[in-house]
């Protein structure tokens, strides 16, 4: 299961945007630590824009929280730390990637729910019909229908 | 007086609507030919009365009548021409009258070319339709009217806001909404269907044209709104997963889902429940659409209109088409008979694993929008939903969609032969897994998962190629006999094998850009050099031009590859005195499908100015891809099965046989 989620968290890594709002004067002279700061980054929603992550935004809002997220990187924060500081401080609102707990559950489980639940809903019906045999069939066509039926069929055949 | 003629029109055209909703089904019950017929020329009518209704607002905004409000708040006596006539669906009033325009239009084109129609049916769909366009025409006559006029005229329009601006504005919105909106003739037969109680095979033929419309449009007007996004914005990016993008995808998947669907049913007889539930979930995605745009419930860039009863009105009208819809769905539906037996491993099961796979990324995305609304009003609980959730949740299903896409048109209907089809797919495998190879030596040690992913999107354009070299007998059969098949190949055929390459052309594009992008964040001076993967950027000076409604700074940069030039690249900041904001005007270079991007930042006190430059490799692809699946999806269309009118041929030799 662990090695499942890794994997789907790399694949999903994949399609990270980059866009990008960074000014000059904020880049840090770490590279590393630049890059963990603007991979925090994208995840850090710019509180008062319009669903934008405070790595895509202008806002002078975002360019604090830029500025908050790599102070506590310089001092020595681990990523996590930096998250659960900037929930303390805004709530679960700053996060573009919801947490997973109680409230969420839903939300996170959706996909796999209904992926599982679809599919083994389709193979009950798939044998259930296979095992019935073949249907009834329906009303029959009005003589009016039958004409329009072999006029379409007869397009059909000299198409092909 | 051209405001109130305009006005005028569309009470009338309200008038025309009512008239529809309620003559043609009576017509249908009492089995009256004449009381059908109604349904043909209301439609019509309808046509010729929106139609110059919008043609007003379009006289209104070109002449710069200030003394209608939608005009003097929306438009500038400066603007330019072009920019005053997509001024007219750059507000939320304007908009709406669009939207009803292209329903009258889908209307007009049923009654036009539905000859082939069974008459209770054209009756009943274009009652449906009227029934939308009547709640639509009060929606706008009642809210949001936009040939109010001013008591006192002012001198001088506001303008539109800069960000419209530009030539995207003329092309996104009525491509969405012709997307949008067309679905709504699936709906209208999905519920003449259920009304009538029947449905069959040839229901399935008249629907799939029209939803393959709707579907070529909604999947141009995303793309270019992803473009659009792309240069105007500033920062590059050309996906956000913002509110009103998921509003415009949502009915995409669902649409996607449900072309296929109908295929089924076509070919068939089998999944008709589904199809029809299929077409009444598009078009109510659609209308979530519109009412999450329009109600300003969710912030977002495209919302207009932050007016409360607007809101209320068009989640009146929600509730009413999707809960009636789903309610009629509910009690009729059992009543439908299914046919086709198919077993797991065929064209019909690879078919139902595509309507899974698309139904559950499309309620990924619907959940992801309306979480944290429903959290916020029912648990009090502040939330957000953003890009990194549904690259977690919506790209795993994706990928899954895209390793089953090659499969599905190379297994045979009814009863499919996977271990054939995977040893036919074995040469799209091993150029997938070469690709994988190359791009990994290539990059040396870089991210595992972007060759993996390229080489996913080779193995399905190597699966699309070989299902076109399987029915043409390529390689297998002399030169001269392929060449012929392909010619007789149904065109719906080549239909799919292009927009299933474009899957993988997007793909490709997508995973190059997001892994391989290089930045260069900076301030420079005139004269200062920047190196962006390979090219050399030398800002030559700043000047300042005067705009028509603006004043705009450019930089001007030359640039260079190995010491020879290539090409000058001028990116701009426009400020626009009438409304005091600005735009950055991003200066693209186009080398192949890659492509530079300079955009600007501020000057600072010393007359430096702050600059982003991207290299964004293969970038284009992002494009390309849908481009081919809207050809793809229009190359289906040209199919003579399909074609919209009447199949005259057909119709000459149903003389000759008429005892039948």
């Amino acid at each position: 299961m662990r090695r499942m989620m890794a994997a789907i968290v790399a694949l999903a890594l994949l399609a990270v945007p980059a866009a990008h709002a960074v000014q000059p004067d904020e880049i840090m002279s770490d590279p590393a630590k630049e890059v963990r700061a603007r991979d925090l980054s994208r995840e850090l929603r710019c509180m008062v824009c319009q669903n934008q992550s405070i790595d895509d935004s202008d806002a002078p809002l975002a360019r604090d929280l830029r500025l908050l997220v790599r102070e506590r990187i310089a001092a020595g924060d681990s990523n996590a730390q930096v998250l659960d500081f900037l929930v303390a401080r805004y709530g679960e609102f700053v996060l573009l990637k919801p947490r997973f707990e109680r409230q969420t559950l839903l939300l996170w489980l959706l996909a796999p729910l209904l992926l599982t639940g679809g599919g083994i809903a389709l193979w009950l019906q798939l044998r259930r019909r296979s095992r019935n045999g073949a249907d009834v069939p329906g009303p029959p066509l009005t003589p009016d229908e039958k004409a329009r039926l072999a006029a379409l069929m007869s397009d059909d055949a000299t198409s092909r | 007086m051209i405001a109130e003629a305009g006005h005028y029109a569309l009470v009338l055209a309200l008038a025309l609507a009512l008239i529809q909703s309620v003559v043609p089904p009576i017509g249908a019950r009492l089995h009256d030919a004449a009381l059908m017929n109604v349904a043909r020329s209301t439609a019509l009518a309808q046509l010729l009365f929106v139609g110059a209704s919008f043609v007003a607002l379009v006289t209104l905004h070109v002449t710069s009548d200030f003394s209608v409000a939608n005009v003097y708040e929306n438009s500038h006596s400066m603007k330019p021409l072009i920019y005053k006539i997509t001024g007219v669906w750059g507000n939320h009033e304007g908009s709406m009258l669009l939207w009803v325009s292209i329903l009258a239009l889908f209307g007009g084109l049923v009654a036009a070319f539905g000859n082939n129609l069974p008459l209770s049916l054209r009756a009943h769909v274009l009652a449906v339709q009227a029934w939308i366009a009547s709640a639509f025409y009060l929606f706008i006559l009642m809210t949001s009217n936009p040939f109010l006029r001013i008591v006192n005229p002012p001198i001088e329009g506001r303008d539109l806001n800069p960000v419209l601006q530009d030539i995207g504005l003329a092309v996104h919105p009525p491509m969405l909404y012709l997307g949008y909106v067309g679905f709504s003739i699936s709906f209208s037969f999905a519920i003449a269907a259920l009304i009538e109680g029947r449905i069959d095979a040839a229901w399935a033929r008249w629907v799939r044209p029209w939803t393959l419309v709707a579907w070529i449009f909604l999947t141009l007007g995303i793309a270019m709104g992803s473009y659009w996004a792309y240069y105007e914005l500033g920062w590059g990016g050309w996906w956000f997963w913002d509110p009103v993008e998921n509003a415009s995808l949502m009915p995409w998947l669902a649409g996607t889902a449900l072309l296929h669907s109908a295929l089924v049913m076509e070919k068939r007889n089998a999944l008709k429940v589904w199809t029809i539930l299929l077409s009444i979930l598009t078009f109510s995605l659609s209308l979530l659409g519109t009412f999450l745009v329009r109600s300003g419930v969710i912030t977002s860039v495209h919302a207009f209109a932050n007016d409360p009863t607007r809101g209320v009105f068009i989640l009146l009208i929600l509730c009413l088409f999707i809960g009636g819809s789903l309610s009629l769905f509910a009690g009729r539906a059992t009543s439908l008979k299914q046919g086709g037996l198919f077993a797991p491993i065929s064209r019909e099961g690879a078919l139902v694993l595509n309507n899974l796979l698309l139904t559950v990324a499309c309620a990924v995305v619907l959940f992801g929008t309306l979480y944290p609304l429903a959290m916020e009003v029912l648990a009090d609980f502040k939330m957000s939903v953003g890009a990194p959730f549904y690259n977690l949740s919506f790209v795993p299903l994706f990928v899954l969609l895209l390793l089953a896409v090659p499969f599905g048109p190379l297994l045979a209907w009814k009863r499919g032969d996977l271990l054939g089809v995977t040893q036919r797919l074995l040469t799209a495998g091993v150029a997938g897994l070469v690709v994988v190879a190359i791009v990994w030596a290539w990059t040396r040690g870089g991210s595992a998962l972007a060759p993996l992913a390229i080489g996913l999107g080779v193995f399905v354009i190597g699966g699309a190629l070989t299902d076109l070299s399987e029915r043409t007998g390529l390689f297998r059969l002399p030169f001269a006999t392929t060449l012929h098949r392909a010619r007789g190949l149904p065109r719906s055929a080549w239909g799919s094998v292009f927009a299933h390459a474009g899957l993988g052309v997007a793909l490709i594009g997508i995973v190059c850009e997001t892994t391989w992008n290089s930045e260069y964040i900076a301030t420079m001076r005139p004269n200062d050099v920047a190196q962006v993967a390979g090219y050399e950027l030398k800002l030559d000076g700043l000047l300042e031009r005067q705009g028509p409604n603006y004043r705009e700074m450019i930089a001007q940069f030359n640039v260079s590859r190995d010491g020879s030039a290539l090409s000058v690249m001028t990116p701009s900041k426009r400020s626009f005195t009438t409304r005091g904001s600005s735009t950055t005007e991003a200066a693209l270079l186009t080398r192949g499908a890659s492509q530079l991007y300079i955009s600007l930042g501020d000057v600072t006190a010393d007359g430096a100015i702050a600059v982003r430059i991207y290299h964004k490799p293969l970038v284009l692809l992002i494009w390309w891809g849908p481009v081919l699946m809207a050809l793809g999806g229009m190359l289906s269309l040209s199919d003579r099965r399909l074609r919209v009118g009447a199949p005259k041929p057909a119709r000459a030799k149903q003389r000759l046989q008429p005892a039948e």
